[in-house]
């Protein structure tokens, strides 16, 4: 992936990489003749096929670690539900309990949480916009 | 306006680069492999797995150092085959000597594997990470010098092309069937993939000969591809049964 600056004919440069911590990643690249600067957003699933290929945007800034992308991205340790969230999964009307429950779970997988607690769930409500789950 | 490929400065990010370097380094890695031999078939249940430890430990005991990679990272049964400890740091050392990497090195007993992304959609990159994952499988391991190093692939053909554009060409393969019919048609599909991709075909072990299992699949697939089937295990193989598999090799 390139960016042209249309205006100035001149192919931009990579300026800056901010990982938001929400899986989504954003990159500036800007032109060197006009100083324009364009950010490039990608959402969840499109950083992540980046970071599947064991691949940086902006170039490696350390030395590849051996089984990086194994040790950074394999799920190990089973998720667990503390005694007080699933007594607050207990809550929620049964015809509704196992959508929810994967609802959090999902949320969990994505960032590598191994234990759900009332906190976690607190937390994905707002992230998610489930209140009232 | 101009397109991709006229623009041609210098990227900072040298994805191209960066895809280079991992293809180095199991390029480095591997050098001091002799022979990488691809232990297939198209058929799920056959016992390739089992055909590979049992080739592995063979092999070892003629005195040769033999590794072998598990590429079947959803259901890893390699460390099983060769008495690893669950717990061991790959490459681990397991039967005869033979050494192994697997999937189950990384998970937890029992544990599905699973990456850590949008669960959304997961489709789109899971193949990737698992490419990934066997490119760092290759290439991350400290092999040392080995004389063979076994792959075992799922069914499917799917992690053989993961292989050859891993490596950067065809391994050789050994194909494993049971005598069905049904089976001899799924393996049929992979062995013509296999040599349009340009592998050469080491052989064919027929697995499971002499119970239930009815048909002649071994040699009809022998016959149509013109190689020859190297070993019929029986349901109850002997030391000597590997033994006179890994002569041939």
């Amino acid at each position: 992936m390139k960016f042209l600056c249309v205006e100035c004919d001149q192919q931009m440069a990579f300026a800056e990489r901010a990982l938001a911590g929400d899986g989504t990643l954003a990159a500036t690249f800007k032109c060197p003749k006009c100083g324009r600067v364009v950010a490039m957003l990608t959402n969840p699933m499109e950083t992540q096929l980046v970071a599947s290929l064991g691949v940086e945007i902006g170039g490696r800034t350390v030395p590849t670690e051996p089984f990086e992308m194994v040790h950074a991205n394999v799920v190990t340790g089973s998720l667990s539900w503390s005694t007080d969230a699933q007594e607050r999964l207990s809550r929620v009307p049964s015809f509704v309990r196992g959508i929810v429950k994967k609802i959090y779970a999902d949320y969990a997988k994505e960032r590598g949480i191994t234990e759900i607690t009332p906190a976690i769930m607190d937390t994905a409500r707002a992230e998610l916009g489930l209140e009232g789950m | 306006m101009r397109t991709y490929h006229q623009l041609t400065d210098p990227d900072r990010s040298g994805l191209g680069d960066q895809i280079g370097a991992q293809r180095q380094r199991v390029a480095e890695r591997l050098a001091a492999v002799r022979r990488i031999v691809a232990v297939m078939s198209g058929k799920g249940g056959v016992g390739k797995s089992y055909v590979t430890a049992n080739l592995a430990r063979a092999l070892a005991r003629m005195g040769k150092p033999i590794g072998v990679l598990d590429a079947d990272l959803n259901g890893p049964t390699i460390p099983g085959l060769l008495q690893v400890p669950h717990t061991a740091q790959p490459p681990a050392i397991g039967l005869d000597g033979v050494k192994c990497i697997s999937m189950g090195h990384f998970l937890d007993e029992g544990a599905p594997l699973a990456f850590k992304g949008p669960a959304a959609e997961s489709f789109v990159w899971r193949g990737a990470m698992e490419a990934s994952a066997l490119r760092e499988f290759l290439g991350d391991v400290e092999w040392g010098s080995l004389d063979v190093l076994l792959l075992d692939l799922p069914p499917g053909m799917q992690r053989y092309s993961e292989l050859c554009d891993i490596l950067g060409n065809a391994p050789a393969v050994l194909t494993v069937t049971i005598p069905t019919p049904e089976s001899r048609d799924a393996v049929r599909r992979a062995m013509r993939a296999a040599v349009e991709h340009g592998s050469e075909l080491l052989g064919i072990v027929e697995n499971m000969v002499g119970g239930e299992l009815k048909g002649s699949a071994g040699d009809d697939l022998a016959a149509e591809f013109g190689t020859p089937v190297v070993a019929r295990v029986p349901w109850h193989p002997t030391p000597e049964t590997w033994n006179r598999l890994a002569a041939q090799l």
